[in-house]
C-alpha cells in the first residue's frame, strides 16, 4: 500500500537516493539550485510583460492587464502540469518524433533523466521538478507574448480558451519539435540535412508566441481609431513610458535566467559565458534601435529603444549557447535596427500596440537564422545539435543556415494554422472582440467593473473619504505657501 | 456674435472637429468635464463593494461664431453627437458682447475669422 503512491511520486528515485546512506551527488545540489533560481527569474518576466503591455495601453485599460497576466499564468500552470510537459519533453515513439507521451501530471515515468529527453533535458541531473518549473516558465512567457497584439479590444473569455489550447497543445508540441528532442531538432529528414539549433527558444518560445499573436490580430482587427478613413495609421500613445521602461528592465533581468539557465547545469561553468553573451546581445539591440529611430524619426523614440532591447534579447536567445562573444553584439545590433523598420512597416497595415510581431517575431526569426551564420564549431560539438562544422562564417556551407530557415518555416506554419483555427472557433462561438461601446469606455470598467486608476476616471467628490483640504491644522513643520511676496519680497498689492 | 456650448459624448469629438475644420471653423476650445443629466449613474464594484458614479464623463465644446453661422455649427454637432440614447448631451447658444484678439488688439467680428493661410488652405 505504501509502495504504490511512492512510485507515482515524481522524484521517487532521487528521494530514495537522498534518504539512503549514499545521498545525492553534489552536482545534483548545485544544478537543482541553479535551475530553480533561473525558473524564478523567468517567472519574474511575467511582471515585465505585464508592465510593458500596461504601459503601452491607454489608462482606461490598465487594470485589465493585471487580471489577464495572472489568469493566463494560472491556467497554463494546470495545463502544463497535466499534459504540456509530457508532450514537450516526454518520450515518444522514437528519437526525433512528433510528440512526447510520457509523464502526464509529472508522474509514473521511472528514471527522470531517461524519461525526459535523455540527450537534452536529461543530460542535467537537476531534480525533475526544478526542470518542470523552468520549462513551465518558458511556456508562460510564450503565452504572454501572444496577447501583445490584442490589447485594448479582445474579450476576456478569449484568453481563457486560447490559454488552455496553447499551454496544453500548441506550445508543448511546437517546443518539442524545436528543443524537446522532436523531429526538427534531431531528425535528419529530406527537408533538413541537420537539426535546428535553438539554445533557449528564439523560435520555440518567442516566434511561437508571436505567431499566435499574428493569428489573433488577423481575426481581431485594429483598435477603433487606429486607421483614418483613408487607411493612414494614427498613433494611439500608451499611457506610461516609465512602466514600459520598468517592464523592459525586468525582462532583461529575467533573461539571464532564460538563457543562462538553459544550460540546466552549473557545474561546467558554461552559464557565465551565456549570461555575458545575453547582456551583449540585449544592449546592442538598444544601440541598433537608437541608431534606427534617430535616422528615421530624428528623435529618440522611447518605446522603440525599449523594443530594441527586447529584440536584441530575443535574437540572442537561440545563439546564446552556440556563438562566441564577438558575434553577440552583431546579432543584437541587427535585431535593434530590424525591429524599428519592421515596426514602422507593420504599423501601416496591422495594429500591434506593443510591437510583439517585430520584437518577438522578426527578431526571433533573425536570431534563429543567426545560428546558421555564427555558430562556433566547438559549441555545436559541445551541445551536439546541428552541423558540427558550425555556421556559415566558419564552415562556408549553408547546411546549418538552411536547417534554421526550414525549422523556422515549419514551426511558424504549424503554430499559425493551430492558432488561427483556435481563434477562428472562438470568434464564431463566444466572440473574439468586445463591443464598440466597451472599447470606448475601456475594458477596465466594463469587463472588470472597476478602473486601474479610479481617481483619473471618477470625480474625486464621488469617492468616499474625499476632502478639499485639511480642516485641522497639520502637525509638524509644514512649508508656508508660496506667495508673490515670498518670491519677490514685495509687500504692496499687485495692481489688477 | 454667439457662443455655442455643446456637452457631448467624448467619442463624438473627432468627427465634429473634422467637419467644423472643413467648414471653416478651426477655432474652438474643449474641456473634459463631468456632469449628470437624465443618464443614470454607473455602478462599479471595488473588491466586492458596489458604488455608483453619478457624474459621467462628457466633453464641453465652446465655439464663438457670427450670428449667421450658428446653424452650421449646431447642425454639425447634432449630426455627429446624436446616438439616440439617453446621455447624448445638450447644446446652449449664448450671446457674446465683444471679441478681442490678444496678439493684435483688433476687435469685432473679424477676430472670429480663421488665420489667412488656414483659410486659403480650405
Amino acid at each position: 500500500m505504501l509502495v504504490l503512491p511512492a512510485l507515482s511520486l515524481a522524484d521517487a528515485q532521487a528521494f530514495e537516493q537522498a534518504t539512503s546512506d549514499e545521498g545525492l551527488a553534489e552536482s545534483v545540489h548545485v544544478n537543482t539550485i541553479w535551475v530553480l533560481v533561473c525558473a524564478v527569474l523567468v517567472l519574474f518576466m511575467q511582471a515585465g510583460f505585464a508592465m510593458l503591455e500596461i504601459g503601452f495601453s491607454r489608462a482606461k485599460n490598465a487594470g485589465s492587464g493585471v487580471a489577464k497576466i495572472l489568469t493566463n499564468l494560472s491556467i497554463a500552470a494546470i495545463c502544463y502540469w497535466a499534459v504540456g510537459f509530457a508532450f514537450a519533453f516526454g518520450t515518444g515513439s522514437s528519437e526525433g518524433d512528433l510528440i512526447g507521451t510520457t509523464g502526464f501530471f509529472l508522474s509514473d515515468f521511472g528514471n527522470a533523466q531517461e524519461a525526459f529527453f535523455p540527450n537534452g533535458l536529461g543530460l542535467s541531473d537537476a531534480i525533475i521538478e526544478s526542470k518542470w518549473l523552468f520549462q513551465f516558465a518558458f511556456c508562460a512567457v510564450s503565452l504572454a507574448i501572444v496577447w501583445g497584439t490584442t490589447l485594448e479590444r479582445i474579450k476576456y473569455s478569449a484568453y481563457v480558451v486560447y490559454a488552455i489550447v496553447f499551454s496544453a497543445i500548441i506550445y508543448p508540441i511546437g517546443s518539442h519539435w524545436v528543443f524537446g528532442g522532436g523531429w526538427l531538432q534531431l531528425g535528419e529528414t529530406a527537408l533538413m540535412p541537420t537539426g535546428i539549433q535553438d539554445f533557449a527558444g528564439s523560435t520555440a518560445v518567442h516566434l511561437i508566441g508571436a505567431t499566435g499573436a499574428l493569428a489573433a490580430l488577423l481575426l481581431l482587427g485594429p483598435r477603433k481609431g487606429k486607421y483614418a478613413a483613408d487607411g493612414t495609421p494614427r498613433a494611439i500613445p500608451g499611457h506610461s513610458m516609465p512602466l514600459v521602461g520598468l517592464g523592459t528592465i525586468i525582462l532583461l533581468i529575467g533573461w539571464f535566467g532564460f538563457n543562462a539557465g538553459s544550460t540546466l547545469n552549473a557545474t561546467d561553468g558554461r552559464f557565465a559565458e551565456v549570461a555575458m553573451i545575453t547582456l551583449l546581445g540585449g544592449t546592442a539591440g538598444v544601440i541598433g534601435a537608437f541608431i534606427a529611430t534617430t535616422l528615421k524619426q530624428k528623435t529618440i523614440d522611447i518605446g522603440m529603444v525599449a523594443n530594441g532591447m527586447i529584440a536584441g534579447l530575443v535574437a540572442i536567445t537561440a545563439p546564446s549557447g552556440y556563438v562566441e562573444l564577438w558575434a553577440a553584439p552583431i546579432i543584437g545590433v541587427v535585431a535593434g535596427l530590424l525591429v524599428v523598420f519592421s515596426m514602422l512597416a507593420i504599423d501601416k497595415r496591422l495594429d500591434d500596440p506593443v510591437g510583439a510581431l517585430s520584437a518577438h517575431g522578426m527578431a526571433g526569426i533573425w536570431g534563429t537564422l543567426s545560428c546558421g551564420l555564427f555558430t562556433a564549431p566547438r559549441l555545436a560539438e559541445f551541445n551536439a545539435f546541428g552541423d558540427p562544422a558550425g555556421g556559415l562564417v566558419y564552415s562556408g556551407s549553408f547546411t546549418q543556415l538552411g536547417a534554421q530557415a526550414m525549422g523556422v518555416l515549419i514551426a511558424f506554419t504549424f503554430v499559425f494554422l493551430m492558432s488561427y483555427g483556435t481563434f477562428f472557433l472562438i470568434k464564431k462561438t463566444i466572440g473574439l472582440r468586445v463591443s464598440d461601446e466597451t472599447e470606448d469606455a475601456g475594458l477596465d470598467v466594463v469587463e472588470h467593473g472597476m478602473y486601474g486608476y479610479p481617481e483619473q476616471f471618477i470625480p474625486a467628490p464621488e469617492i468616499g473619504g474625499h476632502s478639499f483640504g485639511p480642516l485641522v491644522p497639520p502637525r509638524g513643520n509644514v512649508p508656508s505657501p508660496v506667495t508673490p511676496a515670498a518670491i519677490t519680497g514685495r509687500t504692496e498689492e499687485v495692481p489688477a | 456674435m454667439k457662443m455655442i456650448v455643446a456637452y457631448v459624448r467624448p467619442e463624438s469629438f473627432e468627427p465634429i472637429r473634422q467637419e467644423l475644420l472643413t467648414a471653416g471653423f478651426p477655432s474652438l476650445t474643449i474641456a473634459e468635464v463631468r456632469g449628470s443629466g437624465r443618464q443614470k449613474g454607473m455602478t462599479e464594484q471595488y473588491r466586492g463593494t458596489e458604488f455608483t458614479i453619478n457624474m459621467r464623463p462628457k466633453l464641453r465644446i465652446e465655439c464663438v461664431v457670427e450670428d449667421g453661422d450658428v446653424q452650421v455649427v449646431t447642425e454639425t454637432v447634432l449630426r455627429n453627437a446624436r446616438t439616440g440614447a439617453v446621455g447624448d448631451g445638450k447644446i446652449f447658444v449664448l450671446p457674446v458682447e465683444e471679441a478681442i484678439r490678444i496678439r493684435t488688439g483688433e476687435y469685432g467680428q473679424e477676430v472670429l475669422q480663421a488665420h489667412e493661410a488656414a483659410e486659403s488652405a480650405v
